[in-house]
């Protein structure tokens, strides 16, 4: 619909009044068309990174921020042709739904007709015929944020930026709006950058995704990259669940020595412990197992169930296991690792180089 | 105790206290207007009666022309200018307290700066002073020994005042007015939400839509509903005016005219029931308008 155009910070820091620093110097490049999605916990630096990007902050001195070619720094947000959707919606509540979404293009000056057909036009494709003549009150949370959608995308701009959109709304019209987002931004193919502190919203919409941790970016890479071969233990941590095996010793023959058994990891020597994720550990008799241990706590969560086995480690490992299974606690449990699915954050894995993407 | 021994009695405590809300029903109503008693004696005794009686005397024969004191209001050219005169300066004092303390509260909300708690305090002060010490400093100001006057005596060579006229009551007014207005439009600015001129300046709008588009009608509301106090509190104000001088014509010195020099109580009381209605109708306009908290009901 409108050429996209791609983002560039460099050495963007933000400091604010009494020596609170909410950024440290941060270069970022969204390309041209791409959905960026900057993941992090309260407090990362990833609204403020979003705020830089659409001219509500400036960054320090010596930050500099381009749309394409050209320098944008200096500009304020009314200039730089951005579209914004809040997590609170901001609707004006003194209009009505077609006002809110022809607002931008009201202030543009548009034809009248140009205006009709816009509206038209953005209300289809948020699902919204009919709607025009309501007020901003009657409508339901998901109904606003489509309003709001459709107000940031009708005015065409070279970039959109979602702060936090769907964190207002209930689960199952998050699952549902998160899809239309994402076949939205597919469809409109422009430059989007997305905050979130959910890592199924981030994975869903993502191209790539950049996780935030104390203002710095912590990794940057695609949804698999960062799930698959995390950076450093925060971003394992922070997406998906993560186990974590201290090793004892080594044996001979390479085998990592880890409580309740061994592995075989020959990409992973001289390290202090291994990392997993809970889906790739698999149940096999006790007879075939590398790792034995009992289990003392079973989650149900429908479709599959969480059991905590206690290998005689610091803390139990979680396990993905399928859902019927019935694991009494206090049962005897053999487990076993491919090399595969284990990683640590320093070391390659067995596919690729971790380090490669690792600390953007 | 187990939970299992604790539910029976808990239930059977239940049941009880529902058995004992039917029966004695009445005795319940007794009680409520018992209590409600001494409301009902004050609001009978200091509210219905006298109100009554003045809405009943303002409908007597008026001593001067004979007729009904409302009817006298409608047909005589003095009272229908001193009426015309209040509201005309009421409403203009409304619009100009909340047109200039409107910007300067929303300055004062958005921005900070060193001092700017004292000079909210300043800008505040008025409210401490009742209307003689206002018609006081007005006198001051704009009296025939005042800082206009001794000013244009030195360079012009004749005193300038204002004090006396319906100026001089305009400038109390305003000076009274605005901070309400002031303190009104900070606390309903702090209240605005941010990411709305956020989300319309993303859109392409500059400062002056943002504010005609998102401020104004957001604190519309407030900016109603304290212009319609500063309305009814210019409607009544009494002490600046007599301070001022008893040569202006409007209500609430008429009626203390009708009521202490003429003793003519009809008029008197006619005068504050259109003062009271007329005061009472903007405020319950405003709170309609405004759908806030004030201090008529509709």
């Amino acid at each position: 619909m409108s050429s996209s155009v791609s983002i560039t910070l460099t050495q963007c820091s933000r400091t604010f009044a009494g020596g609170n620093t909410a950024l440290q110097p941060l270069d970022l490049h969204v390309n041209a068309g791409e959905t960026l999605v900057l993941l992090g916990p309260s407090g990362c630096g990833k609204t403020t990174t979003l705020r830089i990007i659409s001219g509500l902050e400036s960054p320090d001195k010596g930050g500099q921020v381009l749309f394409g070619e050209r320098d944008v720094t200096a500009l304020p947000i009314e200039k730089r042709d951005v579209g914004m959707v809040f997590q609170n919606y901001a609707l004006f509540p003194n209009m009505s739904v077609a006002d809110n979404i022809a607002y931008g293009l009201k202030i543009q000056r548009l034809p009248k007709a140009e205006i009709a057909h816009r509206l038209d036009e953005v209300t289809r494709m948020v699902d919204l015929q009919g709607f025009g003549g309501r007020r901003i009150d009657a409508l339901s949370g998901g109904q606003k944020q489509r309003v709001a959608l459709a107000r940031a995308i009708a005015v065409r701009p070279k970039v959109l930026l979602f702060d936090e959109p769907l964190a207002a709304l209930d689960a199952k019209l998050r699952d549902r709006l998160r899809i239309e987002i994402g076949q939205l931004l597919r469809e409109l193919g422009t430059t989007a950058v997305y905050v979130t502190h959910d890592q199924d919203e981030a994975m869903a919409l993502g191209d790539r995704i950049a996780v935030m941790q104390s203002g710095r970016i912590a990794q940057l890479g695609t949804p698999q990259e960062i799930y698959h071969r995390p950076a450093n233990a925060f971003v394992a941590d922070f997406i998906g669940a993560v186990n974590c095996l201290e090793v004892i010793g080594t044996r001979a023959d390479g085998g990592l020595i880890v409580p309740g058994g061994e592995l075989v990891a020959t990409h992973l020597q001289g390290v202090s412990s291994v990392y997993c994720r809970p889906e790739d550990i698999q149940i096999v008799p006790l007879s075939q197992a590398d790792i034995k241990g009992k289990v003392v706590q079973s989650i149900f969560l429908g479709q599959t169930q969480r059991l905590l086995v206690d290998t005689g480690g610091a803390s139990p490992l979680q396990i993905e296991a399928p859902s019927r299974q019935r694991w009494p606690n206090g049962t005897g449990i053999g487990l076993t690792l491919t090399p595969r699915v284990l990683f640590h954050p320093d070391k390659p894995t067995v596919t690729g180089n971790a380090k490669e993407q690792a600390y953007g | 105790m187990t939970a299992a021994s604790k539910q029976p009695s808990g239930a059977a405590s239940y049941f009880r206290r529902q058995s004992a809300s039917v029966g004695p029903a009445r005795r319940k109503r007794l009680i409520a207007l018992l209590a409600l008693m001494p409301a009902l004696v004050i609001f009978c005794a200091f509210w219905l009666l006298p109100f009554s009686r003045l809405i009943v005397m303002g409908a007597e024969a008026d001593r001067s022309s004979g007729i009904s004191a409302y009817l006298t209001i409608l047909t005589h050219r003095q009272y229908l200018i001193s009426l015309v005169t209040t509201v005309g300066i009421s409403l203009v004092v409304s619009i100009t307290a909340v047109a200039i303390a409107g910007v300067a509260g929303f300055f004062l909300a958005r921005h900070r700066f060193f001092g700017k708690a004292a000079l909210v305090a300043i800008l505040t002060f008025p409210l401490a002073f009742p209307g003689v010490v206002v018609g006081f400093l007005v006198i001051m100001l704009g009296g025939r020994q005042g800082a206009l006057a001794q000013t244009s005596l030195w360079l012009f060579g004749e005193r300038w005042m204002f004090a006396y006229s319906l100026a001089g009551l305009f400038i109390g007014y305003l000076y009274f007015s605005i901070p309400r207005v002031i303190t009104t439009v900070m606390a309903a600015c702090d209240n605005l939400d941010k990411s709305l001129e956020e989300a319309a300046r993303s859109l392409g709008a500059n400062t002056w839509q943002v504010t005609k588009d998102v401020i104004v009608p957001g604190i519309a509301p407030a900016l109603l509903s304290t212009g319609a106090i500063c309305f009814a509190t210019s409607m009544g104000a009494f002490g600046t005016a007599f301070t001022l001088g008893t040569r202006l014509s409007i209500l609430p010195l008429n009626i203390y005219g009708e009521f202490t020099n003429y003793a003519n109580f009809a008029m008197a009381a006619a005068l504050s029931v259109v003062l009271g209605v007329i005061t009472w109708m903007a405020l319950s306009l405003a709170r309609r308008l405004a759908g806030g908290n004030l201090g008529a009901s509709v």
